[in-house]
């Protein structure tokens, strides 16, 4: 499960380099999933999961329909009731507690808003089923709205809102009770793509300035990877990763990991090469031998994969001077998509490789045209070596 | 099936405005049009002026047996125009007419609460299912629909009444010792209104207890509602339009119910739908009936308004 | 939560227990030798014998029989004639009114309703001296009326149902309007009109109040021979009638739901 020894800890990410991440100190955990299995009838939902998140976190589940990521999600806010093992939230173990009493809250993916109350009674709701009354609920009401900037839409029906200010009020209305632990189902899902990416960084300063503990259910592998402190990447009821976004992008640890999360090329071979700090793979697919940089475990001879990012990828006419991670083919595709070009490149085993080229110069998309024969070739610390 | 769905399902109402038919003046369109209308014209419209007029004469012994409202003789020059309030005063003036409103409107008005409270858990039951389940339920609730509604009244006269099913087992079993009076009483007449108007009741909640998102109850709940709080706070406001438009369902004709008092109730169970049959039929005094009729329909313009009014939200949302 | 749904369970079961209970009792006593309709005197189907032996029952059967199914077929044509005027003719000077008269026969009180029908009868017959008499023929107008308002509503309900574009297509492939209500539009509320025609069946069959306001001496139909007979009390005769009235209907359901879902079930298999 953890990543492959790799760069400097404090230069990950700028979010966490002022101080060392919790998840990396000896802190207590802040929720504890242990050995967590949902049933439906015979359908395993969630699989014997164990997962720790931490206090200030933003932790994101990502997965697709029917990995079981809503069905965790829903575990901890008390919808359903796992058929075995327990989840313990600030130490207390949750089992038995309702909804209700639980000090969590969740974020709805259809936002869930009460079609029949304005804005600021919805945001009021949770308030007032705590007995604040008067003053005090107007007060907190108007501070959240400011937050979520719908101040002046207090009077309004859901109804009467667009998609973007609805999920405001939603985030709203979930974060009133100041929950220890706030759940959010597919939070950018319903939005169109420009105001998911203005309201992703809106979510991440939110959740900075409340200190609330975030867990993000999505299915969106971009949302996840700028959101989350870290990624559980889920698939058929298991956390198959758990890692920085970061990490689960350059280090998967699984070709289901290295496809779900961006695009990947793979190349399946025979390891030749096995040291602590480089692994050699030949292989026919890809025409030559294939190297890395770091040490795997695995068996002699057995058949591993290469995984590349196709914008790790060198094109170039000419062959390139080194011997491994270098492959000849002809240019079957090219897609100019503006910011760069994406490149199919058919080998001579018929494998197709996918290659993308910042478009670095206004020239530069036409340098290749339909045909051309190229060399593709990348460093040994471009690519890993994935032995499930 | 959806006869029951009665009158909330139009959206015409909605989308009305003013527009002259002639502009567009097409004879295959108009007699489409104008052969329901003049049929209803007729036989419903035009019978309630006739009410009316009648209502203004007094009983006679002729045929018809009443007085006509404009006489007239050519041959002696004169036109004579008779209007008669008699029938209007003695209504306000008898205390029986007066309470055999007040009592319907009460027996009515009872026989829906508890119609109400009868059909809410079948209808959110229903709404809660799926599939073939939720399938064989609505055809549990509409099945009794289609069999006689007289029938059905007389079936539980032979639960109620005094040596009826009813009073025999709990004899049997010991926890009565003298037979239970229930037959002709107010309360056989409103387990009589409750059991035949329920499907009236149930299908309209179903309708807007269907609409509702689950996810609401689960948000509120999350938010710190429990089960009764997010009843009362959620289920229940988002479930009032099917709550007023069943309640108008069963008030409306429950208030001129004649079959359930004359068959359950008792004869002191006074109910104007009772007294205008008798009226009619033991004392042949037609413009009394007519000058009751009017009053409740008077009484039930505003209901009855009021369910066009929630056809039209309907139709609107 | 569990809790909630067990209470649920429990108030809705007992709500179908109340709404079957007295239907069960019934045809379980229809079947009960003793004369007394309480004492229970072994099985028999002696009540089914002396019901078929009663004249007056079987001939006020017939003509209800006659009357509810004229009516249905009258009352389909002009409900569906005001359903599709409703729902498709977009707004025209008078809509209201005539939704308006659709709406109310549906609420109206039946007293209100009979005495008045009678009250215009009695006007016309003394003004152009038709209709002469009452009887049959009045029986079937007073039905009509009402049960037209119900073919309309659902009619209407089916219409805002569907996808207009099915009508807009077939005028864009030329179909003119009469041919496109005909060949379109009909075919498409089938549905709608088939069950108005046995609501309208039904209603008919089953109404006492409207009937004997309007029906002339010698013309009782089953509603009102019924009516009768139980306001003396308890007959196990009618208790048989009522059996096979429940037996006819809930077979008809059962048929109708049948046929649905295995509608339901072809329209799901995808692109057959």
């Amino acid at each position: 499960m953890t990543s492959p020894q790799h760069t400097d800890l404090s230069q990950i990410s700028e979010r966490t380099n002022v101080q060392l991440p919790s998840w990396k100190s000896d802190a207590q955990p802040f929720v504890q999933i242990e050995n967590i299995t949902k049933k439906f009838d015979d359908f395993i939902a969630v699989d014997n999961i164990s997962l720790d998140i931490y206090k200030n976190e933003l932790f994101c589940l990502l997965g697709g329909s029917g990995s079981g990521k809503s069905t965790l999600l829903r575990m901890l806010a008390g919808f359903e009731t796992p058929t075995s093992g327990r989840i313990l939230i600030d130490g207390v173990d949750m089992a038995g507690i309702q909804p209700w009493s639980r000090p969590v809250n969740m974020m709805f993916q259809s936002y869930a808003l009460f079609p029949h109350l304005t804005v600021a009674e919805n945001v009021a709701f949770g308030l007032k089923r705590e007995g604040i009354r008067g003053a005090e609920v107007k007060q907190r009401v108007t501070e959240m709205l400011d937050l979520v900037q719908l101040g002046h839409l207090g009077k309004r029906k859901p109804n009467q809102l667009s998609g973007g200010q609805r999920q405001r009020v939603a985030l709203a209305r979930s974060l009133i009770k100041r929950p220890k632990l706030l759940l959010l189902d597919e939070p950018l899902g319903a939005l169109d793509k420009k105001l998911r990416e203005e309201t992703q960084f809106e979510l991440i300063n939110i959740q900075d300035e409340l200190g609330v503990t975030f867990v993000v259910v999505t299915h969106d592998q971009e949302e996840a990877m700028t959101l989350a402190s870290r990624i559980g990447v889920m698939n058929h009821g298991v956390i198959v990763q758990t890692d920085e976004p970061q990490d689960v992008y350059e280090y998967p640890n699984s070709r289901f990991v290295a496809e779900f999360v961006g695009s990947v090329n793979l190349f399946e071979g025979q390891v030749t090469v096995d040291e602590p700090d480089t692994v050699c793979v030949t292989s026919p697919e890809a025409g030559g031998e294939l190297c890395v940089n770091h040490g795997i475990s695995c068996a002699p001879n057995q058949d591993v994969h290469v995984a590349v990012r196709p914008e790790k990828i060198r094109v170039s006419e000419t062959r390139p001077d080194q011997t491994y991670n270098c492959l000849q083919g002809t240019i079957l595709d090219i897609a100019y998509m503006g910011s760069l070009s994406v490149f199919k490149v058919k080998l001579a085993s018929g494998k197709e490789v996918r290659v993308t080229q910042p478009n670095t110069n206004r020239e530069s998309g036409g340098r290749f045209t339909w045909d051309d024969s190229v060399y593709l070739s990348w460093d040994m610390d471009s690519c890993v070596v994935l032995t499930s | 099936m959806s006869a029951s769905k009665i009158a909330w399902i139009n959206d015409s109402y909605a989308k009305m405005t003013r527009y002259n038919f002639f502009r567009r003046v097409n004879w295959g369109r108009f007699s489409v049009v104008s052969v329901p209308y003049l049929w209803l014209a007729i036989f419903f419209f035009i019978p309630f002026v006739v009410v009316f007029k009648i209502s203004l004469s007094e009983a006679a012994i002729a045929v018809p047996p009443y007085t006509p409202i404009l006489d007239w003789n050519l041959e002696e020059a004169y036109v004579t125009l008779k209007i008669s309030l008699s029938n209007y005063l003695f209504l306000l003036e008898d205390d029986f007419y007066l309470s055999a409103y007040l009592s319907s409107i009460k027996v009515a008005a009872i026989s829906t609460f508890f119609t109400l409270l009868v059909a809410f858990p079948i209808a959110y039951l229903m709404a809660r299912t799926e599939g073939s389940t939720r399938a064989l339920l609505l055809a549990l609730v509409i099945l009794p629909f289609w069999t006689s509604f007289l029938l059905r009244v007389y079936a539980w006269m032979g639960l109620l009444k005094k040596n009826g099913l009813i009073n025999e087992t709990l004899m049997s079993l010991g926890l009565i010792d003298q037979p239970l009076i229930m037959m002709q009483t107010d309360f056989a007449v409103y387990i009589g209104i409750v059991y035949t108007y329920l499907p009236f009741m149930v299908l309209p909640l179903y309708s807007a207890l269907e609409k509702m998102d689950m996810t609401l109850l689960e948000a509120a709940e999350d938010l710190g509602a429990r089960p009764y709080q997010s009843f009362f706070l959620i289920t229940l406001p988002l479930a009032m339009p099917g709550v007023i438009a069943g309640c108008l369902l069963v008030f409306i004709p429950a208030v001129g119910e004649f079959v359930i008092p004359a068959l359950l109730g008792g004869s002191d169970t006074l109910m104007i739908g009772r007294v205008l049959w008798d009226e009619f039929f033991l004392n042949r005094d037609w413009p009394m009936a007519s000058g009751v009729a009017v009053v409740m329909l008077i009484i039930l313009v505003l209901p009855i308004m009021l369910i066009r009014n929630s056809q039209g939200k309907e139709g609107a949302a | 939560m569990k809790r909630r749904s067990l209470f649920l369970n429990i108030s809705a079961g007992l709500g179908f227990l109340f709404l079957y209970a007295p239907i069960i009792a019934l045809v379980i006593y229809s079947f009960n030798a003793s004369k007394l309709v309480t004492v229970w005197g072994g099985w028999s189907l002696k009540w089914y014998a002396e019901l078929f032996r009663n004249d007056q029952i079987i001939d006020a059967a017939l003509l209800s029989f006659k009357i509810a199914f004229i009516t249905a077929t009258l009352a389909v044509v002009l409900g569906t004639m005001a359903g599709f005027v409703l729902s498709r003719f977009g707004p025209f000077r008078g809509k209201m009114i005539l939704s308006g008269w659709i709406s109310a026969p549906l609420v109206m009180p039946e007293v209100i309703t009979g005495l008045s029908l009678l009250l215009l009868f009695v006007a016309m017959e003394a003004a152009f001296g038709w209709p002469a008499g009452r009887g049959t023929g009045t029986i079937i107008i007073a039905h009509t009326t009402f049960c037209m308002a119900y073919v309309a509503v659902i009619v209407q309900a089916r219409l805002s149902s569907m996808d207009e574009s099915l009508e807009e297509a077939a005028m864009d492939l030329g179909a003119k309007p009469s041919s496109l209500f005909f060949l379109v539009t009909l075919p498409l509320i089938s549905p709608a009109i088939i069950s108005g025609w046995l609501l309208s069946f039904t209603l008919s069959l089953d109404d006492l109040v409207i009937a004997s306001f309007v029906s002339g001496p010698g013309n009782s139909t089953l509603p009102m021979v019924i009516f009768s007979k139980v306001r003396l009390g308890v007959t196990p005769e009618v208790n048989a009638l009522a059996t096979l009235m429940i037996l006819v209907v809930a077979l008809g359901v059962i048929g109708a739901m049948y046929q649905m879902r295995r509608q339901a079930r072809l329209l799901a298999q995808p692109d057959n």
